[in-house]
């Protein structure tokens, strides 16, 4: 999604009003945020959003990146709210081989997540970081959300939408995971707002 | 206030993580981990052993270093070592490129007269250095208890420093010794000797 530089658009005032439907809809997305949420969206505090290239919508407080919209889409999380809060959304790994192609902006694939060192839910192999519910039990379906995580390290390199439901992947082991989201260095990573 | 507390109280009882705390390497801004997949590693070491020794001990050590490699199989190892390769190569030149742009650019500062024996002093080039513009301004007009802006340059392809009245050699001076970014070689006052207005 952000694989160029990006030339932000003017920052505008979020309505009231329009801020109380992004919070519900946050709450919606991801209720493993709601005992953050005060920290992460105030109920009183003026949330900005910044129109970027490609109808992507930016929300920040006041210039720190939140969330990121495309058009109607589902809202996403930024990384650095990623980081802040891994437990509150689901995770899957890419096997150490698969992170430079991650961090290059390539569409994730399939067997970066299905070889030994990738992670899918139901699949703590009581290796290293396998720690009690960090993948999740069940299979994810095509559409949702997901950070992705990876073997050897403790933050998130990438989130975005997935392109194949998780049991689906198990079977086939081939085929695109996920594509078009925000990773680690990208146009979005290294946008900073004032 | 009570807001904060009743949030974090509602998260001491359900037993839920705090936010974590992530640091940012001050050279690449990724999470150190992932220093090692971008171009400046070296650099990103030096800035981890200077800013966060712990962190470096760990990730730096021989033993992590070996864990990663073995986790590769010898052709991903080798391929992978080669893109980093080329990616360092990249940065070098990148940086490079960056230096000599820099030693080339050049500072002006340009006595302009705007009507008979009034003038304005022009500063261009400041933005090169990674300087502000707009902050310099500010500190120029306090310094020199005068009218200091941003303004348009004369082509309409960038901006300059417009300071009221002829402070040409205090502002020499002032970039030399306030701009450390500025080496004293790249800074030169010229004359508008043509009466065009700038
Ligand atoms: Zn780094």
């Amino acid at each position: 999604m952000f694989k160029k530089d990006i030339q932000p658009g003017a920052k505008t005032k979020v309505k009231s009003s329009v801020q109380r439907g992004i919070r519900a809809k946050v709450l919606e997305t991801y209720p493993l945020l709601e005992p953050h949420i005060e920290e992460i969206l105030p109920k009183k505090s003026q949330i900005d959003q910044t129109k970027l290239p490609d109808r992507v919508t930016l929300y920040t407080l006041p210039s720190t990146p939140l969330f990121w919209q495309h058009m109607d889409d589902p809202i996403l999380p930024h990384l650095t709210l990623v980081h802040k809060y891994p437990h509150a959304f689901h995770r899957l790994r890419v096997d150490r081989g698969a992170i430079r192609f991650v961090l290059s902006g390539a569409t994730l694939m399939v067997p970066g997540l299905t070889s030994p060192g990738g992670r899918l839910p139901g699949e703590a192999k009581g290796g290293e970081g396998d720690e009690e519910g960090r993948w999740g039990e069940k299979d994810l379906s095509e559409g949702e959300i997901v950070v992705i995580e990876a073997e050897g390290k403790e933050s998130a390199c990438m989130v975005g939408v997935l392109k194949s439901g998780t049991g689906e992947m198990k079977k086939v082991k081939k085929g695109v995971a996920v594509e078009g989201g925000h990773y680690l260095g990208d146009g979005l990573w290294k946008l900073h707002l004032d | 206030m009570a807001d904060d507390d009743a949030a974090e109280e509602s998260v001491q009882q359900r037993n839920v993580p705090p936010a974590k705390h992530v640091i940012y390497c001050g050279v690449c801004s990724l999470p150190p981990e992932y220093c090692e997949f971008g171009g400046t590693v070296s650099k990103c070491e030096q800035w981890l052993k200077k800013n966060n020794p712990e962190m470096h001990a760990k990730m730096y050590s021989e033993d992590a270093v070996n864990e990663k490699l073995s986790s590769l199989s010898v052709e991903a190892r080798a391929k992978a070592e080669k893109d980093s390769q080329k990616k360092a190569a990249k940065a070098e030149a990148a940086a490079t490129r960056e230096a000599e742009k820099l030693a080339n650019s050049m500072i002006y500062i340009k006595r302009v007269e705007r009507n008979k024996r009034k003038y304005v002093t022009v500063v261009s080039g400041l933005e090169a250095f990674g300087y502000d513009l707009k902050k310099v301004a500010k500190d120029l007009g306090k310094r020199f208890a005068t009218g200091s802006s941003v303004t348009k340059n004369a082509g309409n392809t960038g901006e300059e420093i417009t300071v009221q009245g002829d402070v040409s050699d205090d502002l020499f001076d002032w970039i030399e010794e306030n701009l450390e970014n500025i080496p004293e070689d790249n800074v030169e006052c010229i004359e508008d000797k043509k009466k065009k207005a700038g």
